[in-house]
């Protein structure tokens, strides 16, 4: 071992020596998910405009697959993407016992004065390893989101072989209500969730290279 | 608690917000979005080298015909479609093809005949007469429609699975394939053919299927989209090759059950 190496000059603290905030898997994972996400929803919207549920339909220039059946090859070619990715992150978000450390419990009281905090621009983040109320109640929603837009969605593509589930979402025309329903909290979680990694850089220089 | 913003050693926050914003959909990205016609995102994810939208659209049928594998898996023979009370029949049941009601196939039902081909030993074609005094089987199931939309509607004829074993259909055939008037096709697999709601159907809601709707013959099949019920089918062979169907060849997922 050299002196260089056991006595080195104070300097600011490189990558390495802050804490891991994201483990690899949870890094993967989330990259992974976005890009599915992505290309769900916009298939998503190609292929809502076939048949609209409400009295608008989705810019075609947001809309992914040039028309119904390139959409539908999109959609069901990401959702393998989704659904795998996303099982892996559930099983190891339980397993790793990260879920339980970082995402409860989630107090009402503690959720009410963050978010007060937050829209008064006074929330810290200055340790990114420890979620406030908000983000505990936000995340656990996005993995509710998560969890019923892909069962809703299965429900919809075997209305047959699948008939309890779809029966659980209260029959195929209904489904399609959840399915939607779904979509719109991801996007909207999405929409605050890239302002605020935006507003506070760190945290997205924390999931991409971890600390 | 005030908000403190350090500046990050080493990491500059200006190149991250571009990382990231890469993966919002503005305006410069929406070619992204846009995917078969040029980039595709999960075509960047198998590591193929894209070109041109053929090569991402190519993967994209790779894994359509994969789901087709995946679905004849998750098909269970015995597993029925939920029927319906009659006062859950949608009135009037759309009336729904690529072209409009006016231009729908005339058929003449006096000089009508079923043509009947393949792996089959009786090719003895089918007259409509002959055709109903066959035992009727009835059922009153929702047809989804690949757009998403659906109708529940009540058809009655002859159980396919019985008509195939009464020709002397070879029933360890792959396929059977139908052709219709107006040019429309479809093929579909045994195990569907032999499905015990899968039905030649002659009636809708007991009267003889209008025009709308077929006339003469539907093949109703409550376990498949909408677009693989053919409609004013003239010929039906057995056969061990695929010929594919209307929508099919165009793209859209040749399987497609429900």
């Amino acid at each position: 071992m050299t002196i260089e190496a056991t006595v080195s000059p104070p300097h600011v603290p490189k990558a390495a020596a802050r804490p891991l905030i994201h483990p690899a898997w949870v890094r993967v994972t989330h990259w992974i998910n976005a890009l599915a996400m992505l290309v769900m929803i916009g298939s998503g919207w190609q292929i809502y405009d076939a048949a609209p549920l409400f009295g608008f339909t989705f810019p075609r220039q947001l809309a992914l697959g040039n028309w119904l059946a390139g959409a539908l090859l999109w959609h069901f070619a990401a959702m393998w993407l989704l659904m795998a990715n996303g099982v892996v992150y559930l099983i190891l978000g339980i397993l790793s016992g990260r879920f339980r450390r970082k995402l409860f419990p989630v107090y009402p009281r503690e959720v009410f004065s963050d978010l007060l905090a937050a829209l008064r621009g006074k929330l810290a983040h200055d340790d990114l390893s420890v979620y406030n109320a908000v983000q505990k109640l936000l995340y656990l929603g996005i993995i509710v989101a998560g969890i019923t837009i892909v069962l809703s969605g299965l429900s919809i593509w075997k209305p047959v072989q699948f008939h309890s589930l779809t029966s659980f979402f209260g029959g195929y025309n209904t489904a399609r209500y959840v399915h939607f329903a779904a979509m719109t909290a991801i996007v909207a979680f999405l929409v605050v969730h890239v302002s605020l990694a935006l507003l506070v850089p760190k945290s997205l220089r924390a999931m991409i290279i971890g600390r | 608690m005030a908000r403190q913003r350090k500046v990050l050693p080493g990491v500059d926050p200006k190149l991250l917000i571009e990382d990231a914003g890469k993966l919002l959909p503005e305006p410069s990205r929406r070619l992204f979005l846009r995917g078969a016609a040029s980039l595709g995102a999960l075509a960047v994810l198998s590591g193929c080298d894209i070109v041109d939208g053929d090569t991402s659209e190519n993967a994209l049928r790779v894994i359509s015909t994969f789901n087709d594998r995946v679905q004849a898996l998750l098909f269970n023979p015995n597993t029925l479609a939920p029927e319906y009370p009659e006062t859950m029949i949608t009135r009037p049941f759309p009336f729904n093809a690529y072209y409009s009601e006016d231009e729908a196939p005339d058929v003449d039902g006096e000089q009508y005949q079923l043509e009947i081909g393949g792996l089959v030993e009786n090719k003895k074609p089918w007259t409509l007469p002959e055709l109903h005094k066959l035992p009727e089987v009835s059922q009153i199931t929702r047809h989804v429609c690949v757009e998403g939309w659906s109708a529940i509607g009540s058809w009655q004829g002859v159980k396919l699975s019985d008509f195939l074993k009464l020709v002397g259909a070879d029933l360890s055939a792959k396929y059977v394939w139908f052709q219709c008037a107006e040019g429309y096709s479809n093929t579909i697999d045994m195990p569907t053919a032999l499905h015990p709601q899968t039905q030649l159907t002659l009636k809708f809601d007991h009267q003889i299927l209008p025009r709308a709707y077929g006339f003469p013959i539907k093949i109703r099949i409550p376990t498949k989209l909408g677009f693989k019920n053919p409609k004013y089918v003239t010929a039906m062979w057995v056969q061990n090759n695929d010929a594919g169907g209307y929508w099919e060849n165009q793209g859209y997922n040749w399987f497609s059950g429900l």
